[in-house]
C-alpha cells in the first residue's frame, strides 16, 4: 500500500486522541506514556521546551504562567466575546489587542495565537502517530464542534496547517460519533447524538439510510460543558476558603490549579459514589476539606444541565420530528458520565440513552472511519457517505443594519447561494459586503465572518452594474465567495478580510516561525544533554583516578587529562554548546588510554574470578569506553 | 424554449479523454466533469411538474450524493475537487428546494421569470429607507378580518401595559388563530389544483397561443397565492407572539 495514512484527531477542549483504521475498525493510538488520552494543555518547561499533554498538566500546577490549558475555548474569537471566559478561566491574554483582532495569550515570555497553542498539541498527536507507524504522517481529518461557527472552523484547519498537517476535512464531533456506533450496526433509522464534552455541547439529530448518514438537523452552544460544572465548585470552594480560613486564593494561581485538581476529581467521583470529599492542601499549611453530596451536586449542576434543553428541542423543531421518532440516543463526551445528565436525556427524548463506546474516544474513533473513507475506504466502509449541515445561517448586512439570509442553517453542505449587488452612486467602482453567521435579525447581534470589498467594477451609472457573487460553504463548513461583474463579464476582485481569522500570510509566517521554534528548541535541548554529559564524564573521571590504572598512565598523560578536566568544568554551564561539545571531545580523547587500562584490569580480575564490584568499574565490560557515554544523536 | 421537459446538457467534449460526456461523468473514462449552469429540475432529470415523487427524489438525491460527493474525490486532482464540491453544491440547493412544497413552487415561479424575493426585499428596503412602515398589500378578501385583528392585537398590547389581562380578548385571539390557520389549509388545497393545471399543461408545450396564455393565468394565480399565503403567515406569528408572550 503505497498510498499514505490518514489519520483521525479528535482536538478536544480537555483531551485530545488520535486514531486509525486498523483493518475494519477503528483503533486509538496510544502515546509514550501509553495514554490514549492526551490531555489538551500545552507548557514550556524550565528548557523552555514546548512539551504537551500529561507532562503540561503538571507544570500547570506548579507553574500556571508557563502552561495553557481549555486553548479551544478562545478558538476564531475576539477580545469583546471571551470577556466571560477571562473570569473563570486564567488565560494571559496579551495586553495590547483591540476588538476584531486575533487573540495572542502568553506562554511563559512568549505570546502565541489560539491556532498556534492548538498547532502545539496536533504536533504531539501527529509525533505520536509517527512513532507508533515508523513513518511520516501528514494528513488528518479533524473533528470538531457541530456548532463550531467559520472563524472558529478555519482557525482549526490553520492549527493543522501550522503543526504540518493537511486538513483534509472537518467533521462534525456528533457525526463522527455516530460513524463509530454507525459503523457494527449498520440499522437504518433515526439517531441523536447528544455530546457533552469538557467546553462544548452539540446535538445532532441524523436519518441512517443503507450506510448514508444524514443530518437533519444540529444545534448546540459552543461554551457549554464540563469546565462549567468546575467552575462552579471551584467558586464554592473558593468562597469556603475566604470565609472560614480567610484566604483570599484567587489571585494565587499554582492554588487555584490544585484545588481544580481537587474539584475534578470529586465531580468524576460523583459519578459513581452518592457523596465525594474535595480535599486539597494549601498555601501556609491549611487543609482544604469538603464534603458533597450526588444531590447537592445534582442541584448545583442543574442549570448547567438545563442549558443543553433548548438546543435539544430547537434541533428536532429543525428536523420537524417529535422526540417518539428518535429510534437510538447516542452519548458522546466525558460529561455524559454524569448521572443526572443522563437523566435528562432519558427525559428528553424518552428513551434509554447508548454509551457502549467510551464516550472519551468514540468522537476519535469516528474521525479515524471519515479519514478511512476519504483515503478510499474498504469493505468496512463501503457505501458509507457522511452529508453534514450548516449549524448558522449565512447571511448579509443589508440596508439598515438587517440580515438577509442567503443560506438557512441545517442545509445539507456543500451548499451555495447567488445574490445580484449593484452601485448606489454613479461611477463607483467599489461595493462593501458584511457576511455574517447567525440567526438573529440585526448584524449586528450575528457573527462577523468577514467583510469583502468587491473591487475594479468598470465605472457605469449608479445601479447598472450587476455583480453577481457566488457564496459556498464547502464539505468543512468553511465560506468561500467569488464574483462576477456581469455586464462587463469581468471577474470582480474580492478583497477577503476576516473578522477574526489569520490571513493565509500570517499562517505561512506562523509554519516559518514553528520551524524557528523547533531549531531553538532542539538548540536548547543539545545545550542541556552537552551538559549532562560533561557531567558524566567527569563523574567517570573522577572514580577512574581511585583505579590502579590512573597510576599506569605517565606523567604527561595525566596532566593533560587534569588541564582538559579544568577547561570542561570552566565552560560546562555556558550556552555555547559547541565549546561544550569541543572540551567534551578533547577530555575524551585523552583518557582513552585511561579507559582502555581500566578495561584491561577489568577483564584481568574477571579472568582472575574475582568480583566485578571490586574492579572500581561500572557499567560492566560491555561499555566499550566508560568514561565516555555513547554520542548523542539528533532524532 | 426554457419550459420545455428539460434534457440533460447535450454531449460534450471529455476534458480527460475528449469523448463525449455527459452532464455529471464521461461514459469513456468515468471522469467527473466541470459544473454547469442547469435548474434544479434537469439536476434530477425531472421535468418542470410541481407534483414529485417524494421517495423517488429522496433515492435520486442518495444516488447521486453517492457519485458526486467531496469525499469520493479527496484523492483526485484540485481541479476535480472543485467540480464534484460545485456540483454537490448544486445538487444539496436542488433537493432542499424541491423538497419542500412552497420553496419548490417559488422555484418554479422563478425560473419562469417571477421574481418573488426580490420584489418582497425591494419592497422592505425602500421602506426602510424612507422610514416607513412596509406597506404590504392587504388582500381584498382579507381587508375586514385584518382590521378586525388589528383592532384586537392593540387591545392586548395595551392591556399588557397598563398589566391588565382581559381573557375575552384572549378568547378572540385564539378563534382568530384558527380562522387564518383553517384559511392556510385552504390556501394549500387551492395550491394543489393550481398544481395539477400546470403539470396537465406541460406535457402540450407552449407553441400555441392558447397553451401559453393558460400557462400565465395559472402563473399568475400561483404567484396571487403565494402573497396571500405569505400575508396570513406573517399574521399568524404576530397572533403567536401575542399569545405565547402573555
Amino acid at each position: 500500500m503505497a498510498e499514505e495514512r490518514i489519520v483521525g484527531i479528535d482536538l478536544g477542549t480537555t483531551n485530545s486522541l488520535v486514531a486509525y483504521m486498523e483493518g475494519g475498525s477503528p483503533v486509538v493510538i496510544p502515546g509514550e506514556d501509553g495514554s490514549n488520552l492526551v490531555p489538551s494543555v500545552a507548557g514550556l518547561d524550565q528548557n523552555n521546551q514546548f512539551i504537551v499533554g500529561n507532562t503540561a498538566r503538571t507544570i500547570l500546577i506548579e507553574h500556571p504562567n508557563r502552561a495553557v490549558y481549555s486553548i479551544k475555548r478562545l478558538m476564531g474569537r475576539g477580545i469583546e466575546d471571551i470577556q466571560d471566559e477571562l473570569t473563570l478561566f486564567p488565560f494571559r491574554v496579551a495586553d495590547d489587542i483591540k476588538p476584531g483582532e486575533v487573540l495572542r495569550i502568553k506562554l511563559g515570555h512568549r505570546e502565541f495565537t489560539p491556532p498556534e497553542i492548538s498547532a502545539l498539541i496536533l504536533r504531539q498527536l501527529k509525533k505520536n502517530a509517527e512513532r507508533f507507524f515508523g513513518s511520516p504522517i501528514t494528513k488528518a481529518v479533524i473533528t470538531v464542534p457541530a456548532y463550531f461557527n467559520d472563524a472558529q472552523r478555519q482557525a482549526t484547519k490553520d492549527a493543522g496547517r501550522i503543526a504540518g498537517l493537511e486538513v483534509l476535512r472537518l467533521v462534525n464531533e456528533p457525526t463522527a460519533a455516530s460513524l463509530a456506533y454507525g459503523l457494527d450496526k449498520k440499522r437504518d433509522g433515526i439517531v441523536a447524538v447528544y455530546d457533552l464534552g469538557g467546553g462544548t455541547f452539540d446535538i445532532s439529530i441524523l436519518k441512517l439510510h443503507e450506510g448514508i448518514f444524514e443530518v437533519l438537523a444540529t444545534n448546540g452552544d459552543t461554551h457549554l460543558g464540563g469546565d462549567d460544572i468546575d467552575n462552579l465548585l471551584l467558586a464554592i470552594a473558593l468562597d469556603d476558603i475566604a470565609g472560614d480560613l480567610k484566604l483570599d486564593l484567587r489571585r494565587n494561581g499554582e492554588a487555584i490549579q490544585a484545588l481544580r485538581k481537587a474539584v475534578i476529581e470529586t465531580k468524576i467521583a460523583l459519578s459513581f459514589k452518592s457523596e465525594a470529599q474535595i480535599e486539597v492542601d494549601l498555601p501556609q499549611g491549611h487543609r482544604y476539606r469538603r464534603t458533597i453530596t450526588r444531590e447537592q451536586f445534582e442541584q448545583l449542576i442543574e442549570p448547567i444541565v438545563q442549558r443543553t434543553v433548548a438546543p435539544c428541542k430547537q434541533a428536532l423543531a429543525d428536523a420537524r420530528l417529535q422526540p417518539s421518532r428518535i429510534e437510538e440516543v447516542v452519548l458522546v463526551g466525558g460529561s455524559t458520565r454524569i448521572p443526572r445528565v443522563r437523566a435528562l436525556v432519558k427525559e428528553l427524548f424518552e428513551r434509554e440513552p447508548h454509551s457502549e463506546l467510551n464516550p472519551d474516544e468514540v468522537v476519535a474513533l469516528g474521525a479515524a472511519v471519515q479519514a478511512h473513507i476519504l483515503s478510499g475506504g474498504s469493505a468496512a466502509t463501503k457505501d458509507m457517505l457522511l452529508l453534514d449541515v450548516t449549524p448558522l445561517s449565512l447571511g448579509i448586512e443589508a440596508l439598515g443594519g438587517v440580515v438577509a439570509k442567503i443560506i438557512q442553517r441545517n442545509s445539507t453542505i456543500p451548499a451555495s447561494a447567488t445574490e445580484h449587488f449593484t452601485t448606489g452612486v454613479e461611477g463607483q467602482t467599489n461595493v462593501a459586503i458584511h457576511v455574517v453567521q447567525g440567526e438573529r435579525e440585526l448584524a449586528k447581534d450575528c457573527r462577523s465572518l468577514a467583510r469583502f470589498d468587491l473591487k475594479g467594477i468598470p465605472p457605469m451609472p449608479a445601479g447598472l452594474p450587476r455583480i453577481e457573487v457566488k457564496f459556498l460553504i464547502d464539505a468543512n463548513g468553511i465560506l468561500h465567495v467569488s464574483a462576477k461583474e456581469q455586464r462587463s463579464g469581468k471577474e470582480a476582485e474580492i478583497e477577503v478580510k476576516p473578522t477574526y481569522g489569520l490571513t493565509d500570510d500570517q499562517v505561512e509566517q506562523m509554519i516559518l516561525e514553528s520551524f524557528d521554534y523547533a531549531e531553538e528548541d532542539f538548540r536548547q535541548r543539545q545545550i542541556v544533554e552537552a551538559r549532562n554529559e560533561a557531567g558524566n564524564i567527569l563523574s567517570a573521571l573522577e572514580k577512574g583516578r581511585r583505579n590502579p590504572a590512573w597510576q599506569i598512565l605517565t606523567e604527561q598523560e595525566r596532566r593533560e587529562i587534569v588541564q582538559r578536566e579544568t577547561a570542561l568544568q570552566q565552560v560546562k554551564n555556558s550556552d555555547a554548546y559547541k565549546t561544550i561539545r569541543g572540551a567534551i571531545d578533547a577530555l575524551n580523547e585523552a583518557t582513552m588510554r585511561l579507559a582502555e587500562l581500566m578495561m584491561d584490569s577489568a577483564v584481568t580480575a574477571a579472568l582472575k574470578g574475582q568480583n566485578m564490584d571490586n574492579t572500581g568499574l561500572e557499567g560492566g565490560p560491555a561499555a566499550a569506553h566508560p568514561i565516555a557515554p555513547a554520542e548523542i544523536t539528533k532524532d | 424554449m426554457a419550459t420545455q421537459v428539460t434534457q440533460t446538457a447535450p454531449g460534450i467534449a471529455c476534458w480527460s479523454c475528449g469523448q463525449t460526456a455527459s452532464q455529471h461523468f464521461c461514459a469513456a473514462c468515468g471522469k467527473i466533469q466541470p459544473v454547469q449552469n442547469v435548474d434544479y429540475f434537469a439536476i434530477f432529470g425531472l421535468p418542470r411538474k410541481l407534483h414529485i415523487d417524494m421517495a423517488a427524489l429522496e433515492r435520486e438525491f442518495y444516488r447521486l450524493s453517492r457519485k458526486l460527493h467531496p469525499d469520493l474525490f479527496a484523492r483526485a486532482t484540485a481541479r476535480e475537487q472543485e467540480w464534484s464540491t460545485g456540483k454537490t453544491s448544486q445538487l444539496n440547493d436542488a433537493y432542499r428546494a424541491l423538497k419542500d412544497p412552497i420553496a419548490r413552487t417559488t422555484y418554479l415561479l422563478e425560473l419562469e421569470g417571477v421574481k418573488l424575493e426580490e420584489q418582497s426585499r425591494n419592497a422592505t428596503d425602500s421602506a426602510r429607507l424612507s422610514g416607513a412602515e412596509k406597506k404590504q398589500v392587504v388582500p381584498p378578501d382579507l381587508l375586514e378580518e385584518v382590521f378586525e385583528l388589528n383592532m384586537q392585537l392593540e387591545e392586548m398590547r395595551m392591556n399588557k401595559q397598563m398589566g391588565e389581562d382581559d381573557p375575552n380578548i384572549t378568547r378572540d385571539l385564539q378563534a382568530a388563530k384558527q380562522k387564518f390557520e383553517q384559511k392556510m389549509n385552504d390556501l394549500t388545497s387551492e395550491l394543489q389544483r393550481n398544481w395539477n393545471e400546470w403539470d396537465a399543461l406541460i406535457p402540450r408545450g407552449e407553441a400555441a397561443p392558447q397553451d401559453r396564455q393558460s400557462r400565465v393565468r395559472v402563473r399568475d394565480q400561483m404567484v396571487d397565492l403565494l402573497n396571500r399565503r405569505s400575508y396570513i403567515r406573517n399574521l399568524l406569528r404576530d397572533v403567536n407572539e401575542a399569545l405565547t408572550s402573555n
